[in-house]
């Protein structure tokens, strides 16, 4: 008989460069300069996109969108460590990593204006479409990379969730999966705080969300989320075990979203204009052009035509995005089965006699 | 009275009976501070506090089940699911449960909890938002299933629904959430669950429909102006059915267009149909028809509209009863 203590845990955090662009040598890893450069451009036409969905979007030219404005360095930093046919479940604010991978971007505007199409692009770069209902994403995560390991594969699977979703079923039973199969897949959890206008503290009685890879047999860590070599660091290491084949990796990146919820959102209404002037300052974009520049890796005049390229690239997009013709018509019913059943037969002719008061096409 | 629209009445609702009934609970996903997302719990949190007003975690099975809990120790919960396509991880709490309980336990234990959500399409939402799926909350024994169409309505309808000893879906349609106001009494009054209400009397013809798509018939009855003489009914409460209100009705007029806004095979309609031709056959002077969606999914929104029944398609289907 006995009472002893038979496991303790305890959860690192992990800041590579704080707030002024200042890193500690030591943990700082290695890493090219023009790999550097790739993350802040990447970080800054990821903050241009957003600007230019949320201005489309006040002009009713496309829906409802969220934002990724804080972000950006969670994504930038883990896919700036992955190989190009390794595997990204974003989330719905992911737009750096769809940068990374050079999604187009019309395909963004055209999910966010109620095209289908939207989705057809992204995995031809090894990026799913992501997934509204929150947390359903995660199983299916866990079943590609079970999958990559099944055909030996050596492919690994980032998947992105925000600290609201460690509430749902989908986590828990996914995480487990993920530990049980000891799957080549690394969660990447950006605690941004507040999951809508529920905080932390509603969320979870748990002191950290990394913590909650603990009980599902995984490594875990939190880091500063809005540092780019913070993340980028922890995600190789977790890449580095998946692909020696010891499974699974939960890392919190603890981060602000520096932006309402989406467009339908009034983030004022739950959360201190002080709290959001705070975490301003540490806006992840602002810390790595510091770094940037203190290094003379980066100037103003190189940030003034990069955007100048930038925008144009982006006003190109929209450009394309705009003169779609409308989703085919017909196209509602083309892609429910591989063929068409009897009763959908029927009743795309019923609506063909409406032609001429189709909504949106003449 | 207060000219309202139907987001403010249920509000009312909720505010006047969580002042009537201590029991009365209120849990949901950003419904305290940030009083939902579409606003329906605004204030609520601030005027009864953590207790009465549970903003809880990201979790639909977590909503529902607790609910479930609550009400089987005498609490009245009213769950909030953000969005109608949100509610599938609950869906287990509701028919393994909730459904049951009283079944299953022959009345020792019952679960009065109702779990409100906005509902329906033609807001042009994202994917999931937007779904009529009516038809699998009715075709669940042991639910009620209520969908308002209009504030004064929701007012009523909610009321009773809290009321009522048994679990009830109530499903608000968002499409006219804000588009319609009308005077909505101050004082108490209940509109009774499972129980028809004739809008319009008429005897040529008789519409069937519910929620918003009831406005879209209005607009469809503008455009028969003084063609027809059209009798309305609002179904209120999807399950149980009302079909007595339905089959006399049509014992007057003869013909019959149902209109729903969900899939259309297994749907509401269907139900109706089946109805009709087991208690009035051979009054019917022409074969019932449905104005429906397609048995696809929703398109996103710039197609959703072809999907959703028109006012053209409503008409169209009146022009085609009372030809037959
Ligand atoms: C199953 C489900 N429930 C509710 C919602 C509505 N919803 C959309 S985003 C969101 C909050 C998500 O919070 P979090 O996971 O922290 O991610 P964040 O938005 O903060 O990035 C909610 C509740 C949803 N999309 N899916």
């Amino acid at each position: 008989m006995a009472r002893t203590k038979i496991a303790s845990f305890s959860i690192e955090y992990l800041q590579v460069m704080d707030e002024h662009g200042e890193i500690d040598e030591h943990l700082m890893p290695q890493i090219s300069q023009a790999m550097i450069l790739k993350m802040l451009r990447t970080m800054l036409y990821s903050r241009k996109f957003d600007e230019k969905m949320l201005s489309l979007q006040r002009q009713g030219r496309i829906g409802t969108i969220p934002q990724g404005k804080g972000q950006e360095a969670c994504s930038v930093g883990a896919v700036a460590c992955m190989n190009l046919d390794d595997i990204i479940f974003p989330s719905y604010r992911e737009w750096a990593a769809l940068i990374w991978r050079g999604v187009p971007l019309k395909y963004v505007f055209m999910n966010f204006s109620g095209d289908e199409r939207g989705n057809s692009a992204d995995f031809n770069y090894r990026v799913f479409p992501f997934n509204i209902p929150i947390a359903t994403h995660m199983p299916h995560a866990v079943g590609v990379a079970l999958g990559m390991k099944l055909k030996k594969k050596n492919r690994v699977v980032a998947c992105f969730l925000g600290d609201g979703t460690t509430s749902e079923g989908d986590f828990h039973e996914s995480m487990n999966f993920a530990g049980v199969f000891k799957v080549p897949c690394v969660f990447i959890c950006q605690n941004n705080q507040y999951a809508i206008s529920t905080p932390t503290k509603k969320q979870t009685a748990s002191e950290t969300f990394a913590q909650k890879g603990i009980a599902y047999g995984m490594p875990c860590l939190r880091v500063d989320g809005n540092d780019v070599f913070a993340v980028y660091v922890a995600v190789q290491e977790a890449i580095a075990r998946a692909r020696r084949g010891e499974g699974p990796t939960f890392i919190e990146a603890y981060t602000y979203r520096l932006c309402d919820h989406t467009t339908s959102d009034d983030a004022k209404r739950y959360r201190s204009d002080e709290e959001f002037r705070a975490w301003e300052k540490k806006d992840p974009l602002l810390r790595l052009k510091a770094f940037a520049e203190k290094r003379n890796l980066w100037t103003k005049s190189d940030e003034e035509k990069f955007l100048g390229e930038v925008e144009g690239k982006i006003d190109q997009q929209v450009e394309e995005f705009e003169t779609m013709p409308m989703p085919d018509f017909e196209d509602m019913f083309k892609y429910m089965f591989a063929e068409m059943t009897g009763p959908q037969k029927e009743q795309l002719n019923y609506i063909k006699q409406f032609k001429g008061k189709y909504h949106g096409h003449t | 009275m207060a000219i309202l629209n139907m987001v403010q009445a249920i509000n009312l609702a909720l505010r006047q009976e969580m002042e009537r009934d201590e029991k009365v609970v209120l849990l949901g996903q950003d419904i305290g501070i940030n009083g939902g997302v579409f606003r329906v719990t605004d204030g609520l949190w601030k005027q009864f506090g953590d207790s009465r007003v549970m903003d809880t975690p990201l979790a639909e099975a977590g909503i529902i089940g607790t609910s479930i809990g609550l009400a089987m120790t005498g609490f009245k919960p009213v769950a909030e699911i953000q969005f109608d396509g949100f509610f599938y991880p609950g869906f287990d709490q509701v028919i393994s449960h909730a459904a049951r309980m009283r079944n299953r336990t022959r009345g020792v234990l019952t679960c009065p909890l109702v779990v409100r959500m906005p509902y329906g399409g033609g807001v042009r939402a994202l994917e999931h938002h937007s779904e009529s799926m009516e038809a699998i909350f009715a075709h669940t024994p042991g639910i009620k299933v209520v969908i308002p169409s209009t504030p004064k309505e929701a007012k009523g309808l909610l009321i009773s629904a809290i009321r009522d000893p048994d679990p009830v879906i109530f499903l608000e349609p968002k499409r006219i959430y804000r588009a319609i106001k009308e005077e909505v009494p101050e004082g108490e009054y209940l509109i009774p669950l499972g129980k028809a209400n004739v809008m319009q009397q008429g005897n040529q013809v008789t519409l069937v429909s519910y929620g918003a798509m009831l406005w879209v018939c209005q607009k469809a009855l503008e455009q028969l102006k003084g063609k027809y003489s059209v009798e309305v009914i609002d179904l209120r409460t999807v399950s149980p059915l009302d079909s007595d209100t339905i089959i006399s009705s049509i014992k007057k007029t003869g013909r019959c267009v149902i209109v729903q806004e969900g899939p259309r095979s297994f749907g509401v309609a269907a139900e109706i149909i089946a109805q009709i031709n087991e208690k009035a056959l051979f009054e019917l002077q022409a074969p019932v028809e449905r104005v429906t969606g397609h048995d696809i999914i929703l398109p996103y929104y710039k197609n959703e509209l072809n999907c959703i029944p028109s006012e053209e398609r409503i008409v169209f289907a009146v022009e085609k009863v009372m030809k037959g």
